[in-house]
């Protein structure tokens, strides 16, 4: 049976195990319509033109895991930021898991969407938020169907988060092969501020498919720093969906770092709501072998006064190949719009490809937008000053790599992410760093 | 140390050097000059091992060992040095943190542990005193945004730095005012020992006041055509190039 019919079938065992007061059954029912009319998304489709999900959606995937294998907290210790105090949500299989987790529920929730979606207390948030930034969309629809689980991040006004949250799901090898439907909903209200972290890391070498959407509201003067780590094993596949909903003079970051998995799509979208409101996308990919990531990206400038700012940076070795899309809007009433974007790639090899599409659609007539896109190799005569002055040319390589993708990490605010993301920079590229990171 | 015997060389089929024969001895300083479009910069460049060019013929044996077959950075580890005419800018790449790149990877090359981290700084700022170099100057991109002068000091900064045994200084001179042609000077004879030697590539005399060569050669059109003392750059100065060439002719 096709995953498609499997899942469509698999949905009414499903509702009859869920709760029937979680107030979600007609969007569940009306969910798993949309995604049988709209399925998942072929190369036909326009946004999917250079990715195609069918060598990923032929598994047979189990739909409902099994309980989770005892996972120690020593399994997954590499996994998370661990020098640094944080919250950490932990999904095992789509599970949470208490043990390896730490919530809160003092002026900020931290906790899980299950119990969000079936505690009166949280009915007024899941009213207003639920649902209602993601765009309807196949992969969305099918989410919103079969979604209980998940990080639920509450931060209440005038509240600085006082450590980052981590959001780890993990996919241990109890099932030959297994789709993971995570949903988070995060909340920032007004003049409040979050950092978080996010890993989807499976612990088996069988295949696993992970579609996961995150909704994200940032109130007036909210600030939003967000952290997505992509270095998943190479039988793992990821279709994040982010979309986020700014206020007035928010701000928003998301910096995207995609080095693992078999296929990865992002597909990131901002909606600017207000006025003075900054958006900032980041992206490193490195990828080698038959690895695939696309980046998918909207920025919608709705109102006047407002910047955003993208830049993404990718090196492709082998038969890799990368996509990148960046779609900006700039409607009629958005005037004084800056919006930045700019696409670098390094192609290491002769056969790794990328495809890069910016899409510009600006409507008002007073904006700065700029855009630019570069495709190269790197540069002859500056690997022959390195190698002239001893650096192997193997190093000398990793080095020029090492640079041109780094400057992306500036803006990154949790220096121990940072540190991690470099190491797995100089990893990923092999060099030594005979330097201090 | 340095043997060139009738040394053949091509760009994209096109053959500049036509035959050049040069020895170099520890503790020489030689010269070369020549005009615009002579091979100077294309001998420079071979012998670093640049890969754009061929070696049609001949031989380069440093050392008691052919140069040929090894990569640039194989020649770096022998201990042939080039300052370059134009210095690449590598952004995102600190001054300091190439250097320290460039000198664990010679000591790597070297069968030597990494260089221990306070002997790393006290090179470093022995070196960048030396030449008048800024702290500042180190935390910034290689090259990047550097004045022409910058970029030339930084070249002999790398030089004082790795220490190699032959420096091959291509038009190290141009684009520096009086004061910076004397600090760059002054750091390269400061460098000079017995037991290494110095290869100016130069098309005018000015910089040949401030080092003083022992041999001067002079190349047209591919070929040395003539070789002499200190006293041969005065004679080019004064009467330029063409009666070399007519010399040859004749």
């Amino acid at each position: 049976m096709e995953l498609k019919d499997k899942l469509i079938s698999s949905f009414l065992a499903f509702e009859e195990s869920l709760d029937p007061d979680s107030g979600l059954d007609d969007m569940r029912n009306k969910a798993i319509k949309d995604f049988e009319s709209l399925g998942f998304p072929t190369k036909k489709d326009e946004n999917w033109k250079y990715t195609s999900l069918n060598a990923v959606l032929k598994h047979d995937y189990s739909v409902f895991p099994k309980k989770e294998d005892a996972i120690e907290y020593r399994d997954i210790k590499k996994y998370l930021i661990h020098d640094i105090d944080t919250y950490d949500l932990v999904f095992i299989d789509g599970i949470f898991s208490s043990h390896l987790s730490q919530t809160t529920h003092d002026k900020i929730d931290v906790c899980l969407m299950s119990s969000a979606l079936n505690k009166e207390k949280y009915r007024p948030v899941i009213e207003n938020y639920y649902n209602k930034v993601a765009p309807k969309s196949g992969l969305n629809s099918l989410n919103t169907a079969f979604a209980r689980e998940g990080a639920f991040i509450h931060i209440h006004k005038n509240k600085l988060t006082d450590k980052p949250i981590q959001i780890i799901n993990f996919a241990t090898g109890n099932e030959s092969a297994l789709l993971l439907q995570p949903r988070n909903l995060i909340v920032v209200e007004e003049n409040s501020h979050v950092q978080i972290i996010e890993r989807h890391q499976s612990l088996t070498d069988h295949p696993v498919l992970t579609n996961s959407v995150t909704e994200i509201f940032a109130d007036r003067r909210a600030i939003v720093d967000y952290y997505k780590i992509q270095n998943d094993n190479a039988s793992a596949s990821l279709i994040d969906n982010t979309f986020i909903d700014q206020k007035d003079e928010s701000n928003v970051s998301v910096h995207t770092f995609s080095f693992g998995g078999k296929l990865t799509r992002n597909n990131l979208n901002f909606y600017q709501n207000g006025e003075r409101i900054d958006s900032t996308l980041k992206g490193v990919t490195i990828i080698e072998g038959k690895q695939h990531v696309d980046h998918n990206t909207l920025v919608h400038h709705i109102e006047p006064n407002c910047e955003s700012h993208q830049d993404y940076k990718g090196i492709f070795g082998e038969t890799s190949t990368g996509v990148f899309n960046g779609k900006v809007v700039v409607e009629k009433e958005a005037q004084k719009t800056n919006a930045y974007q700019s696409n670098n790639n390094i192609l290491a090899d002769d056969k790794a490809t990328i495809n890069s599409k910016p899409q510009l659609e600006i409507f008002a007539d007073d904006v700065k937008c700029s855009h630019g896109c570069t495709i190269g190799q790197l540069d002859e005569e500056a690997l022959f000053y390195l190698q002239s002055r001893g650096i192997p040319r193997k190093e000398a390589r990793g080095l020029m790599m090492y640079a041109f993708a780094n400057n992306v990490l500036e803006s990154v605010k949790i220096p121990e992410v940072k540190k991690r993301i470099n190491k797995l920079i100089a990893s990923k590229l092999e060099v030594d760093l005979g330097f201090n990171l | 140390m340095l043997k060139i015997k009738n040394l053949h060389a091509s760009i994209e089929d096109k053959e500049i050097l036509k035959g050049i024969n040069l020895e170099i001895n520890p503790g020489e300083v030689h010269a070369i000059m020549g005009p615009n479009g002579s091979g100077k910069s294309t001998l420079s460049s071979v012998i670093a091992g640049r890969e754009e060019y061929e070696m049609t013929d001949g031989e380069i044996i440093f050392e008691g060992e052919d140069l040929n077959e090894m990569d640039p950075e194989e020649r770096a580890h022998k201990g042939v040095f080039l300052s370059f005419q134009y210095p690449v800018e590598i952004p995102g790449v600190s001054v300091t943190n190439f250097i320290k790149t460039a000198i664990n990877a010679n000591r790597k090359a070297h069968g030597k542990e990494d260089m221990p981290a306070n002997d790393m700084l006290k090179l470093i700022r022995e070196k960048s005193e030396m030449l008048e170099i800024d702290r500042k100057f180190l935390s910034r991109s290689l090259n990047e945004g550097f004045s022409g002068g910058e970029k030339k000091r930084n070249e002999i900064f790398q030089m004082a730095i790795l220490d190699p045994k032959l420096s091959i200084l291509d038009e190290t001179d141009s684009g520096l005012d009086i004061d910076a042609l004397k600090v760059v000077a002054n750091g390269v004879n400061k460098l000079r020992r017995e037991d290494n030697a110095v290869l100016l590539i130069t098309h005018y005399q000015r910089l040949l006041d401030y080092i003083v060569p022992d041999f001067v050669h002079v190349l047209v059109d591919g070929k040395i055509v003539k070789s002499g003392g200190k006293e041969l750059a005065y004679e080019l100065e004064e009467r330029g190039y063409d009666w070399v060439k007519e010399e040859k002719t004749v």
